[in-house]
């Protein structure tokens, strides 16, 4: 045999910004997106869509201020229902914007830097809807502000050693950590705004935001070491606040809450159904703003190689959840998992192994991942699986602890399902508002990728 | 001479050609100059010689404010203002608070982090010379420009500007202040 080196014709490369494109061209690309005078048709749907619940969204906490947490399914033992489930699938949701913004930015990912901006903005929109839930599950909403330490007439402090309280600092420190993010990723691209657009009112806005950056060399250089530390900041911040969110469970003896391995397990479920929200969002975004030469396949193909490795993560969460039970050798524990199997949620149980560990198997296929529609549909079933996951874990285990005889089912009301499909409303709304206000992908981390921004120098002295 | 104008500005097709120029200018000895680009250079922060600056210092600083402040508060609320004696547990107890003081470091830090840059950019900034130009606007788009001000010691209106036109740029104009 001849060991003559074979000569295979291989495909160019995936890229992760299409050829062709120039400083120019990308800035105007996105920059038109924001400054044109004509809203597309898309926009105005998908708006009037996230405006409409969120006018659900309005009346179902006027409801709840005027009534009280009575008009949610919410009844002893299970009195966590809806509002915690919708909480821990918020917040986790929002983990998928860090990680891209902070993370894959240490790891020198450059593939996120046209994918960041949107992943950010989508982390802060799923923090807020998060937080609404824990503040309206008080039952005095207004009094919110008691969660904080702060002199009173009272005399009263929140008590420091409960992970509820824990939670209170972890996700408004991750609410603010993550605007402030954002922020600064925006501070260039306002400036583009200011110098590119012809109103005389944008010009303004865009300016006072933009605070007078004008690209200085020196300015660069501090910008790059901020960016830096914000994101290695960040990169604790946000395996943290999932590990709190996982604490108000598992610091409790309930059975079937209360075990180590929750942490990590939340962490990757976290990133799991974050990375199905941000391909939810990106693969209809871009078909319809054409932006498919920025956010490429190949970000598709990456978002989803993340979503199969998280998912098999929480796969084998699940197997191992089953497994300490049963090798704790306490009933209870034994009890809870087999009153999930086969108790009166059983069928939530398995419509979520169904959709978490079941459906992301097709990911292991290229073809799969290079179907947009195809893994729009997928994300979708995961999000749905990851909500049923918490509402699992949740109700199951309070509606049967210990005693028989102080077992419970949860039946969510009408008014459950509003304030929920509400904050969907809020979502989409805050996020329509964003892509119309703000430049969605970021135009100056874009540019770095462009050939043309490589300097060759040679040799040096 | 006093210059009544803020200084020279050269404008450049590419990061490459300024990366060369901010080389030049740094070669014949000019110190107050800037570079403005669309996009992080590295290059040329190593030209102009801008590697070190104090924010790492404080955020270090803010993170260890954060980090002590946050533990500092949970000690003195649960030890000296309210404390509860739950079957003899110590009243300092110190695992349950590990958690407030990480968050507290990591809020300090960031926020540190922002408002240093800021201070250290001189940000906001609701005026700047270098605006002057209309072409600056394409500084934010795709061009690179050079600028070296006239408080520099060696700068002089004729001299300087003939420096910058052997730089090859596409345009020098004088930047009004």
């Amino acid at each position: 045999m001849p060991d003559e080196p074979q000569v295979i014709d291989q495909p160019p490369p995936r890229q992760i910004i299409a050829p062709g494109y120039t400083f120019g061209s990308v800035t105007d690309q996105i920059a038109t997106v924001v400054l044109t005078k004509k809203t597309p048709l898309f926009w105005f749907a998908g708006f009037a869509v996230g405006l409409s619940l969120l006018f659900l969204f309005l009346w179902s906490v006027a409801l709840l201020f005027a009534k009280g947490v009575g008009i949610w399914g919410i009844r002893t033992p299970v009195m966590w229902g809806f509002a915690i489930t919708n909480f821990v699938w918020w917040i986790g949701i929002g983990h998928a914007g860090t990680l891209i913004s902070a993370i894959l930015l240490l790891l020198n990912q450059r593939w996120r830097n046209s994918i960041n901006r949107f992943a950010e903005a989508m982390t802060l929109f799923a923090v807020a809807c998060a937080g609404m839930f824990p503040i309206l599950h008080l039952g005095r909403p207004w009094l919110f502000y008691w969660l904080f330490p702060y002199p009173n007439t009272m005399h009263m402090q929140p008590n420091f050693r409960s992970p509820l309280v824990w939670d209170v600092f972890a996700v408004s420190t991750y609410a603010t950590v993550s605007l402030l993010f954002w922020f600064v990723g925006l501070l260039p691209d306002l400036a583009t705004l200011r110098d590119r657009t012809h109103s005389r009112f944008a010009r303004f806005a865009y300016g006072i935001l933009a605070m007078g950056w004008r690209g200085s060399a020196r300015h660069w250089s501090v910008y790059e070491t901020a960016t830096l530390l914000l994101a290695g900041l960040a990169t604790p911040l946000v395996l943290s606040v999932h590990t709190v969110v996982s604490f108000d469970f598992t610091i409790a003896i309930v059975p079937g809450w209360h075990s180590t391995f929750f942490p990590p397990y939340f962490v990757a479920g976290a990133i799991y159904s974050g990375f199905a929200m941000v391909l939810a969002l990106a693969i209809p975004l871009r078909a319809a703003y054409g932006l498919q030469g920025l956010i490429t396949d190949k970000h598709l193909d990456n978002s989803a190689k993340v979503m199969l490795a998280t998912g098999l993560i929480v796969g084998y969460a699940y197997l191992l959840e089953t497994f300490t039970a049963w090798y704790s050798g306490n009933v209870y524990e034994q009890a809870a998992i087999w009153n999930r199997m086969t108790g009166p949620y059983a069928v939530a149980y398995w419509s979520l192994l169904a959709c978490n560990i079941v459906a992301p198997q097709f990911l292991w296929f290229r073809r799969v991942r290079n179907n947009p529609v195809f893994l729009f549909l997928s994300s979708i079933v995961v999000l749905i699986g990851m909500w049923l996951e918490r509402y699992v874990i949740i109700v199951s285990s309070l509606a049967q602890d210990f005693l028989p005889s102080s077992w419970g089912n949860f039946h969510a009301t009408r008014w459950d399902w509003a304030t929920y499909v509400g904050t969907i409303g809020l979502f989409l709304f805050l996020f329509f508002v964003f892509i119309r206000l703000l430049p969605m992908i970021s135009i100056f981390e874009v540019r770095t990728l462009l050939p043309q921004a490589k300097v060759e120098e040679g040799v040096q002295s | 001479m006093t210059a009544s104008i803020y200084g020279l500005m050269a404008e450049f097709d590419n990061p490459g050609d300024l990366v060369k120029a901010a080389r030049a200018a740094r070669e014949k000895g000019y110190r107050k100059l800037d570079a403005y680009s669309p996009f992080p250079i590295e290059e040329l922060s190593d030209a102009l010689h801008l590697h070190r600056n104090k924010l790492p210092l404080i955020v270090l600083c803010g993170g260890i404010l954060g980090g002590l402040s946050g533990y500092l508060m949970q000690y003195y609320v649960t030890v000296i203002y309210f404390p509860l004696n739950i079957g003899g547990r110590p009243l300092n107890s110190w695992p349950a608070y590990i958690i407030i003081t990480f968050e507290l470091t990591i809020l300090f830090a960031a926020i540190s982090a922002v408002l240093g840059l800021l201070a250290l950019c001189g940000l906001p900034t609701p005026y700047h010379p270098t605006f002057n130009i209309p072409r600056f606007a394409l500084a934010s788009r795709n061009r690179f420009f050079l600028c070296i001000e006239a408080a520099d010691p060696l700068f002089d209106r004729a001299s300087t500007s003939s420096f910058l036109e052997t730089l090859e740029p596409r345009e020098v104009s004088e930047v009004a202040h």
